[in-house]
């Protein structure tokens, strides 16, 4: 291009797994000081090309060449990328919770002194990378005793401790909240402003819009286009288009609500926190759900949502104090998870891997795993019939497998979450609970989610949505409601929400006017 | 799990079998011999089979062999100086058994102190119990429990040149892998699924059907009044029995859940504390058995029975392919586990190997089948075997083998993607 020198070029990068070309022929130019995005669905290579890159995938095992600064450079592992200045941030963060700030930071790349570890130096040093990195806590502060966006920080204060030259980013806002994200976005930019290179990878179209000088996206292992974002013209649409290979008219499917009658219920539920007593986590929330609706829980991380659905569904979360829950007409109790399942309500959790599936199943025995006695007669699991059962699901949640016997570990994410929409579906659920149900997943899956939210509204159940995407909430949510601090502070009709508003409301702001 | 991992086991049970029968001349492969076998091993093997249930639901026992050493003390005693039969003392043992196994669930399940910690705990305890019970004396147990311990099937019937009751369970057996071949595929035909090859059923049953016969004949052909042992049908039933709640029942997904990935069990309604103090209470009970099957083969109680049976127990598991972070394991395969570490006793032991270089070996093998394991779950090939005899988790097509196993999928340096917690 215009004279700027690349930092980077990897050219011709192919990479083969058994059986799968991961990358075929990915080509990749980054300029000195930019920052670099790359965009692509999930599975179309971006963590590979980046992995090739840090020497994750040594040299050797992978076609083409790499010349970083002009050099042609050959990667035997992550400690020979980083002796040059190329660290990557993956996106489940490296940190030990049980270490202070400072012992992370410098974890592999200790001070030394004259005698071992030098740790007044050490911790000298990590002051001042937290001051350029803005992370405002004491150095000695454990990783577990501080947030997400706070370790985030200390991440990238630990690239900095390695002298980083070209700092990789692998979805770093994906777990973080808006002002978190923003932060982080100041901070790279910044960071620029020092002459830093940065790459990252990111989901959230909208930050790479905002902060990306050249964006190139990756399909299916092969690059289809560098953009440059300072020559304008480039929106989200366009992004999109280059990574489906499609436009996408919506990003929601059409969809016409059929509203029925008001089946669940849910008055002044007041939840206590598990381990300290006095704090509420549910402070008297009170909510409703139609027949056929679909409504959204709009909040801040950290709001309460989760923790609202959960002490909900059999009790699992916090101690339960008071509030009652009305069914058709009926007032139910659902003590445990048991009772939740037998009551016909369904909650699909925010964390796949923690929390929604056993990664060593095969996708048969995940979807029958919350409802084992349907396929089963005096306690004995027939496997035909659960083979049946999950066959049905592949089918109709167009689940991208070989076979329901593969292992759930291996699917994509979105896959992944058809998956377990499909155990909660199997439980014939009146009710379902989605916690953040397309976190972490690309596009098209997205899509396909959106529409199979749609089609069990149709059927005539309850569906409520939990999501930090506040665009989500308004283009799929027929009614949205806002928590605040353990508090449903508002609701708003889809067709009124604006995220404006919806913001107010999250945040506190002119709480006690509008609502209780 | 894999059932490729279990018949590669199964493989390397034969060889070994083979091996040793050709350099010690025909020694392993003898009536007395097979008998003996399953005698002296069929308590670690019992053991084993409770043992991969508390690993696969991410626990360890460790105080098994005190166990087994303190029921086979109040057992001897009872017996002897209250004079009860020996069959109301086998219940009073398997009541022992569940009473301890109550209290080391309880700890586990109810106050949550790891597995680990509280049968560290046990072992002591128990094995105090019974040392303290029995004022560290030996006491003898009468013919009924020596039966159960070492006793061989009756003798009945026309002369057929076999022992008849062996020959009664073999036939059994036959019939029964014939009636489950035929029954896996009229239930594929009947829900539409593609019964499995004709081919492939054939061998599979040609295959089972000659190693059973041959079993037969090699148990029931021994010197008159020997059979296929007592504790061995004892051992037999409990395979069966476990084999199938494990694999095939509501409890037995319960304890991989539970295993596999806690959190997400408790969401999908599984009870988790109901689960774990199940686990615990069970093996504490088929511990008490053990115990008194030892006790009717050695004789008598003493002071210092099952001592280490833990440690054999274990390796066993590990061996037949459970994983130390849980959710992993199969009964039948750490059945062949033990037997694996049996016949390499009993091989060496035949060869002239002393115990030292015995124990040698046996600890390089528990290395190795576990490093194999390892490997070849990152390689993942397919094996002849494993095509013939697919397993119920692993039918069809596109059975991904491996892909269990996220933790060994890319060596990425730091920040390994926890799989899990």
């Amino acid at each position: 291009m215009t004279g700027t020198p690349a930092v980077l070029e990897m050219r011709s990068i192919t990479k083969e797994f058994p059986g799968v070309k991961a990358l075929d022929n990915v080509s990749l130019t980054v300029q000195a000081g930019e920052i670099h995005a790359i965009c692509g669905e999930n599975g179309a290579g971006k963590s590979t090309l980046m992995k090739v890159l840090s020497g994750v995938y040594p040299h050797g095992t992978y076609d083409g060449d790499i010349y970083y600064q002009g050099d042609l450079v050959e990667f035997k592992d992550i400690r020979s990328s980083e002796q040059v200045g190329i660290v990557i941030i993956h996106q489940e963060l490296a940190l030990i919770p049980e270490l202070s700030i400072t012992e992370n930071i410098f974890l592999g790349n200790e001070v030394r002194g004259r005698l071992g570890i030098s740790w007044d130096q050490a911790r000298q040093q990590a002051i001042e990378l937290m001051a350029r990195v803005g992370l405002r806590a004491s150095p000695d502060a454990l990783i577990k005793s501080i947030g997400v966006g706070q370790q985030q920080l200390v991440e990238i204060a630990r690239a900095l401790a390695k002298n980083v030259r070209l700092l990789i980013l692998d979805e770093p806002t994906a777990a973080l909240n808006e002002d978190d994200s923003e932060h982080l976005l100041d901070l790279l930019r910044g960071l620029k402003a020092k002459g830093l290179t940065s790459i990252m990878i990111s989901h959230k179209l909208n930050e790479i819009e905002e902060i990306a000088d050249s964006i190139t996206i990756i399909r299916d292992g092969q690059t289809v286009e560098t953009l440059d974002v300072r020559k304008g013209e480039i929106n989200e649409d366009r992004i999109i288009r280059g990574m489906v290979g499609r436009g996408l008219s919506s990003r929601f499917p059409d969809h016409e609500p059929k509203i029925g009658e008001t089946f669940f219920e849910v008055k002044d539920w007041r939840v206590e926190h598990p381990e300290v007593p006095g704090r509420l986590v549910c402070k008297d929330s009170t909510f409703h759900v139609r027949r056929g609706e679909i409504v959204g829980f709009a909040g801040i991380m950290g709001a309460g949502r989760t923790e609202l659905a959960r002490s909900i569904f059999g009790r699992s979360y916090g101690r339960y104090l008071s509030g009652t829950i009305t069914m058709d007409g009926q007032q139910i109790s659902m003590p445990d998870v048991l009772s939740a399942i037998k009551h016909r309500v369904a909650y699909v959790s925010e964390d796949r891997k923690a929390l929604g599936l056993n990664l060593l199943d095969t996708i048969q025995e995940t979807v029958i795993a919350a409802n084992l006695p349907r396929v089963a007669k005096h306690t004995v699991i027939s496997d035909d019939e659960a083979y049946l059962a999950a066959e049905e699901y592949r089918k109709s949640l167009n689940v991208k497998t070989p076979s329901v016997k593969a292992g759930v570990a291996k699917l994509s994410g979105g896959n992944q979450q058809k998956v377990l929409l499909a155990k909660w579906m199997f439980t014939d659920p009146e009710l379902l609970i989605l916690d953040e149900p397309t976190r972490g997943i690309d596009v098209g899956a997205k899509y396909e989610i959106y529409g199979l939210i749609q089609r069990l509204a149709n059927s005539g159940k309850g569906v409520v949505v939990i999501s930090s995407e506040l665009p989500e909430l308004m283009g799929l949510c027929d009614r949205i409601y806002t928590v605040f601090e353990g508090r449903v502070t508002g609701e708003i009709t889809g067709a009124d929400a604006t995220q404006e508003e919806l913001m107010r409301l999250m945040t506190g702001t002119g709480v006690g006017a509008g609502s209780r | 799990m894999s059932s490729l991992r279990q018949f590669g086991m199964g493989f390397a049970l034969l060889a070994l079998i083979i091996f040793f029968q050709i350099s010690t001349g025909g020694d392993v492969l003898t009536s007395t011999n097979v008998q003996n076998l399953i005698i002296g091993n069929s308590y670690i093997l019992i053991l084993a089979i409770g043992m991969v249930l508390v690993i696969i639901a991410g626990h360890i026992d460790l105080s098994v062999g005190s166990v087994a050493a303190v029921t086979g003390i109040i057992v001897a005693l009872a017996i002897r100086d209250w004079g009860i039969p020996w069959w109301l003392g086998v219940l009073l043992g398997l009541g022992v058994g569940a009473v301890i196994g109550a209290w080391q669930g309880f700890w586990v399940a109810f106050v949550g102190i790891p597995g680990f910690i509280t049968t560290l705990a046990g072992m002591m305890l128990f094995r105090g119990l019974n040392q303290w019970i029995g004022q560290s004396n030996t006491v003898p147990v009468p013919e009924g429990l020596q039966k159960l311990g070492a006793g061989y099937l009756p003798e009945w019937g026309p002369n057929t040149g076999l022992n008849n009751s062996t020959l009664l369970l073999g036939i059994l057996a036959a019939v029964w892998v014939v009636y489950s071949e035929l029954r896996r595929r009229r239930g594929a035909i009947r829900l539409g699924l593609t019964p499995p090859s004709v081919t492939a059923a054939a061998i599979r049953v040609v295959l089972s059907v000659g190693v059973i016969a041959y079993a037969t004949y090699l148990f029931g052909s021994g010197r008159y009044g020997t059979s296929f042992p007592i504790p061995g049908v004892v051992l037999l039933a409990l395979v069966i029995i476990y084999h199938f709640v494990a694999s095939r029942t509501i409890q037995g997904r319960h304890v991989y859940a539970v295993g596999g990935n806690r959190a997400a069990a408790a969401l999908s309604g599984v009870n988790i504390r109901r689960t774990n103090f199940l686990v615990m209470m069970n093996m504490s009970i088929l511990a008490a058995l053990a115990g008194m099957i030892f006790v009717g083969r050695a004789t008598a109680s003493g002071p210092f029975d099952g001592t280490g049976w833990e440690l054999d127990a274990i390796a066993a598991v590990f061996i037949g392919g459970a994983a130390v972070s849980g959710g992993v394991g199969t009964v039948i395969g750490s059945v062949i586990g033990g037997l694996v570490m049996a016949v390499l006793n009993n091989g060496l032991q035949l060869s002239g190997v002393g115990s030292d270089k015995t124990q040698v070996i046996k600890g390089l093998v528990l290395l190795v089948a576990v490093a194999f394991d390892v490997y070849s779950k990152v390689q993942g090939k397919p094996s002849i075997i494993g095509l013939i005899f697919p397993s119920r988790r692993d039918r069809g097509p596109g059975a991904v083998e491996g892909a269990n196993t996220p933790q060994a999928e890319i060596p990425v340096e730091e920040g390994a993607t926890a799989a899990k917690g």
